[in-house]
C-alpha cells in the first residue's frame, strides 16, 4: 500500500478562542480589550439572573481545565447554594500553575489578562461572591503585573468594586502571591496558602464549595476554566457546543514541548489526535520518529505509538488509562530514555510532597530509592517493578490529597508501556 | 526601608504572611530572611516565631541563609531535562565554580533547582531574580553571566 493513503489525518488548523486576541492586542491596555468586544460577556451575565449564568455555563459543557475536568457549572452550583447564612463568598482563581510540561495559564495571563478577569467576574456573580482572590506562582512576574495592571484598569472603567456597570452587583479582587511550592496548586492547599499558612492539605470534604477560604464556601476555577466562561456567556452555548465532543465541548490550550519542530501552545476543539497536534507542532525534530509522549505532566501518563490516534478527551484519555490533565503534552522521539523522565517525575514528587500523609512521605522517597535499583547490576528487576506500581497503588489510596495519588499515573503506564526499558535502563 | 518600616505596610493579619516574606526577603540584598526579621514579623502578626519559621521553610522561594545577589533558579522538570539541562547545569557550575545550592565567595551569584518554570516551548530554562532566560547551551551561559557580571 501507498504510504500516503495512510495519512487520513489531515493537517489541522487552531481553533483561537480563548487565545483570539493573543498576541493582537496590548495585554496591558484595556481599551484595546473592549474594543475587541472584551467585557461583553460581563454586561450580558449581569443582566442574567446569576442562577441562568450558572445553567448557561452548566449546559454549554463547560469543564474544569485545570485537569480534572469537572463541571464548571455544577462546581459554581454547590458553591452557590452552600451555608446559606454564611456571611462571605470567595472566588478563589488557581493560577498556580506548575505541572511540568504546563504554561497555558501563562500565556492568557501575559497575553490577554482581562479575559480571565472578566470571567473572573462572571464567576462571582453566578455565585454571588463580593470578595475574590487570584493565586499566581511567585516565579509568573509578568503574569503578575499584568494581572495588577488589568484589576487597576478594571477598577477605573466600573468593571470591578461597588455597583459594577449599575447592576448593583458589588466585587473586589486582589492578586495573592505563592511562593515556591507545586502542592498550592491543588484546590485545598491552595486555600491554607491564601490563609498564609504552610501548604499542607485539607482533609475533604469538606470541599471548598461548603467550607473554603477562612471557613466560607468559596469557588476555586483555574485561570483557562474561567477564560472560558466570557466567551460562552457572549455567544450563548449552542455556540459553545460546536466546538470540541459531545461529552468534552469547546477547546483546549495544549502545550506542547520536547521533540517537536515548534513546540509551543496550540488551542484546539477537544477530539484532536495526538498525531494531529504533534503534525500541528511541525512534527518531529529532525525527522526522528516518535517514541512516547507523557500526557498531563508529571501527574500524566506515559502513552506510546499505539495511541497516537485516539480522540483527545477528557474521557476517551480516561478510558485507555491516559489522561487530558493540564494539556500538556511532553513528546519523546526514539532514543530518548522513558526511564530518566519517569525518574525526574518521580524525584518531582518527592521533593514536593509536603510530608503530613506518611504514605506520601515515605513512599515518594522509597520510589525514587527503587527507580535507582532499576539500574543496579542485579536483582528481579520485574519484581521490583511490580512492587513499586503496587506501593504506588497503596499511595494512592491513602494519601489525602492529589499528590500522592499521583506517582501511580506516570508509573503504571510507564510500565505497561516500557516495561522492557525500565527493566533494564541504559 | 527599615524591616519594621517593610512589615507596618502590612495589616497585622496572617494571610498577609507571605507578602511579608516576599518583601522583607526582597528588600534584603542577600536575599534571604533574617532570624529578626522573622521575629518582628511574629510579633506584628501576634503569632509564634515557629509558625512564622515553619511558613518561611515551608515554601522553596524562601531562604533563611544568605544568598547572592542574582538568584539563578536552572528548571529541573522533565521537559528541561529532556532537552539536556544537564550541560547548562555543567556550564554553570563550571564557569561559576560552586555547585547546586552554593553561593559564589563575592556573594553575586546563588544557583538553585526550581520545578517547572512554565517556559517548556523554549526549554532548558532558568530565571535569574525576575529574568527569563530560555534555549540555554554553554555558550550562552557564558554570554548570560557576563552581561550580569558587568
Amino acid at each position: 500500500m501507498n504510504q500516503d493513503n495512510n495519512r487520513h489525518t489531515m493537517q489541522i488548523k487552531e481553533t483561537r478562542i480563548v487565545l483570539k486576541n493573543a498576541g493582537k492586542i496590548n495585554p496591558m491596555r484595556i481599551d484595546d480589550y473592549t474594543q475587541a468586544g472584551g467585557y461583553e460577556g460581563l454586561r450580558k451575565a449581569l443582566q442574567m439572573k446569576p442562577t441562568n449564568v450558572i445553567d448557561e455555563l452548566m449546559d454549554a459543557g463547560l469543564r474544569g481545565r485545570g485537569g480534572a475536568g469537572f463541571s464548571t457549572g455544577m462546581k459554581q452550583k454547590f458553591t452557590s447554594e452552600s451555608c446559606q447564612r454564611c456571611p462571605q463568598r470567595y472566588v478563589v482563581v488557581n493560577a498556580d500553575e506548575g505541572e511540568p510540561g504546563t504554561f497555558k495559564d501563562r500565556v492568557i495571563m501575559e497575553q490577554d489578562p482581562h479575559l480571565y478577569l472578566e470571567g473572573t467576574i462572571i464567576a462571582a456573580y453566578a455565585i454571588q461572591a463580593t470578595k475574590g482572590f487570584i493565586y499566581i506562582r511567585a516565579e509568573y512576574y509578568d503574569s503578575i503585573k499584568k494581572t495588577r495592571k488589568a484589576i487597576e484598569d478594571a477598577y477605573k472603567a466600573g468593571f470591578l468594586g461597588k455597583n459594577i456597570l449599575g447592576s448593583g452587583f458589588d466585587f473586589d479582587v486582589e492578586v495573592k502571591l505563592g511562593a515556591g511550592s507545586y502542592l498550592c496548586g491543588e484546590e485545598l492547599t491552595m486555600l491554607e496558602s491564601l490563609e498564609g499558612k504552610r501548604g499542607n492539605p485539607r482533609i475533604k470534604p469538606p470541599f471548598p464549595a461548603e467550607k473554603g477560604v477562612f471557613g466560607m464556601p468559596t469557588l476555586v476555577n483555574n485561570v483557562e476554566t474561567l477564560a472560558n466562561a466570557p466567551i460562552i456567556i457572549a455567544n450563548g452555548k449552542e455556540w459553545y457546543r460546536k466546538l470540541g465532543t459531545e461529552r468534552s465541548p469547546g477547546t483546549k490550550i495544549f502545550t506542547i514541548s520536547g521533540q517537536v519542530n515548534r513546540p509551543g501552545y496550540y488551542e484546539l476543539p477537544l477530539g484532536v489526535s495526538l498525531k494531529q497536534l504533534i503534525d500541528l507542532a511541525g512534527g518531529m525534530r529532525k525527522g526522528r520518529p516518535f517514541k512516547a509522549a507523557l500526557l498531563g505532566g508529571a501527574a500524566g501518563t506515559f502513552v506510546d505509538a499505539s495511541m497516537l490516534d485516539e480522540k483527545m478527551t477528557y474521557d476517551n484519555l480516561r478510558e485507555k488509562g491516559a489522561t487530558l490533565g493540564s494539556g500538556a503534552v511532553i513528546v519523546m522521539a526514539e532514543g530518548d530514555p522513558v526511564y530518566d523522565i519517569l525518574h525526574n517525575c518521580l524525584r518531582f514528587f518527592r521533593h514536593e510532597s509536603c510530608g503530613k500523609c506518611v504514605p506520601c512521605r515515605v513512599g515518594t522517597t522509597q520510589l525514587v530509592r527503587q527507580a535507582d535499583q532499576l539500574k543496579a547490576p542485579e536483582g528481579n528487576k520485574e519484581d521490583l517493578l511490580k512492587q513499586m506500581v503496587r506501593e504506588s497503588e497503596i499511595m494512592a489510596g491513602t494519601s489525602l490529597c492529589p499528590l500522592g495519588q499521583s506517582p501511580i499515573l506516570p508509573l503504571e503506564s510507564a510500565a505497561r508501556y516500557f516495561k522492557k526499558e525500565l527493566c533494564n535502563p541504559v | 526601608m527599615s524591616t519594621h518600616d517593610i512589615i507596618k505596610q502590612f495589616e497585622p493579619q496572617q494571610h498577609n504572611l507571605l507578602h511579608i516574606l516576599h518583601a522583607l526577603q526582597d528588600a534584603n540584598p542577600a536575599n534571604y530572611l533574617t532570624e529578626e526579621a522573622l521575629e518582628q514579623t511574629a510579633r506584628h502578626l501576634g503569632v509564634t516565631k515557629s509558625s512564622v519559621y515553619g511558613v518561611a521553610r515551608y515554601y522553596t522561594m524562601f531562604s533563611l541563609k544568605p544568598r547572592g545577589k542574582f538568584i539563578i533558579r536552572v528548571c529541573a522538570s522533565a521537559v528541561c531535562e529532556l532537552l539536556k539541562v544537564n550541560e547548562v547545569i555543567e556550564a554553570l557550575e563550571e564557569e561559576l565554580q560552586i555547585k547546586i545550592g552554593e553561593t559564589t565567595k563575592d556573594g553575586t551569584f546563588t544557583v538553585e533547582q526550581s520545578e517547572c518554570l512554565g517556559q517548556c516551548q523554549e526549554a532548558p530554562s532558568m530565571m535569574i531574580n525576575d529574568k527569563v532566560h530560555n534555549n540555554l547551551d554553554r555558550g550562552r551561559i557564558r554570554k548570560i553571566l557576563q552581561e550580569y557580571r558587568s
